[in-house]
């Protein structure tokens, strides 16, 4: 290598030096920016199977597990908030009796996020429906148009809130499969949960997906399929 | 609104006259403290736009930058006595928001605990 070259390259090196030197304040905050700096995105749609012939009877461990994860006091009154319900079923005719858990089945076409009149229901890109408590004003119509009942009002003042679930009086609240877990990586509480591994979670649009192989090959329906919505949520079995 | 021009006006005084304790601002605990984000004066005047931005692309994007969380705000920020933001006079976010008469309403909601005392506790 001649002369030239290595004083060339050596200038390149000092003049690189004094530029970061220069921008580093602002390169400091990004390098030290931990977490999710990227927006969610519709390559993403996130999903349940639920295995009702696994669901055990009397089992509430998904329930349990979703009160403890988002701070829900897990009563039973009327103004008690609900995520997620153990339900039980019975057909007449033949006797067969199931149990299922029922939530928030995360639309694509939400009824919710249609009537909400300030734009706090919504859809996130990854298919998630959520409501922006920042926007709710608690009209409730969110909750008389849901098909599955999957929504409860706050009619008390709170404390105590899990810092990673911000939840409050006057605002309308459902399952956001364990959104702040999901952006971790995680899956939501009650899938962990069950004993039975009878709710499957993954990424509906990814074809290699463990949740996408099984619906190819097992047959499991949306509820309520007539209305058109969609749901991210589907049961085998039923 | 003149609530809010009279407060940045306070704040502007104090960012001018280059302190930044002046006579008969409140004592606040701080907890850890430091500077994170950018410095106090800034700080001061601005949290509460940024906290805006951040809360609508958190909620509605995803997007979930640990440092710039008020759940990372509160970590440090929390007094090291009881690990709160509220509470108390000299608490980090009431005792500035009471000396300016101006509602705080975050945490009707949010969480004023540092939550890796709140973790540390559950176990």
């Amino acid at each position: 290598m001649n002369d030239t070259n290595v004083q060339r390259r050596q200038f390149l090196k000092t003049s690189v030096g004094a530029a970061a030197v220069a921008i580093a304040p602002g390169m400091l905050l990004f390098d030290m920016a931990h977490g999710k700096t990227e927006a969610v995105s519709n390559k993403v749609r996130w999903g349940m199977l639920i295995d009702t012939a696994n669901c055990a009877d009397g089992c509430n461990d998904c329930v349990n597990a979703c009160n403890k994860e988002n701070g829900l006091s897990g009563g039973l009154s009327p103004t008690d908030s609900q995520w997620i319900r153990k339900i039980e079923l019975k057909d007449k005719l033949t006797g067969r009796e199931l149990s299922l858990p029922m939530m928030c089945q995360h639309c694509e076409n939400p009824p919710c996020v249609d009537v909400c009149p300030t734009g706090a229901s919504f859809g996130r890109a990854d298919g998630i429906v959520l409501v922006d408590k920042h926007l709710c004003i608690g009209c409730r119509y969110c909750m008389m148009a849901c098909p599955y009942k999957a929504r409860s009002f706050v009619h008390e003042a709170l404390h105590d809130q899990k810092p990673d679930v911000p939840r409050g009086k006057g605002t309308v609240e459902s399952c956001t499969m364990c959104v702040h877990r999901v952006d971790k990586g995680l899956q939501p509480a009650c899938a962990e949960a069950c004993p039975n591994k009878s709710i499957l979670f993954g990424n509906l649009n990814d074809p290699e997906s463990e949740i996408s192989r099984k619906i190819r090959t097992v047959a499991s329906i949306q509820v309520r399929a007539d209305l058109g919505l969609n749901t991210g949520v589907r049961y085998q079995g039923l | 609104m003149s609530k809010l021009v009279a407060l940045l006006v306070a704040l502007f005084c104090c960012a001018s006259a280059g302190a930044t304790e002046s006579y008969g601002m409140p004592k606040i605990d701080i907890g850890k403290g430091g500077e994170c984000v950018k410095d106090p004066n800034w700080m001061r005047k601005n949290h509460m736009h940024l906290l805006f931005e951040l809360r609508d692309k958190t909620v509605h994007e995803g997007i979930r930058d640990d440092k710039l969380s008020l759940k990372n705000c509160i970590e440090c920020h929390a007094s090291t006595k009881d690990n709160n933001v509220l509470g108390r006079e000299d608490s980090f976010c009431e005792g500035c928001h009471r000396y300016e008469a101006v509602k705080i309403d975050c945490f009707e909601c949010h969480s004023s605990k540092r939550s890796s005392a709140l973790v540390q506790k559950e176990h």
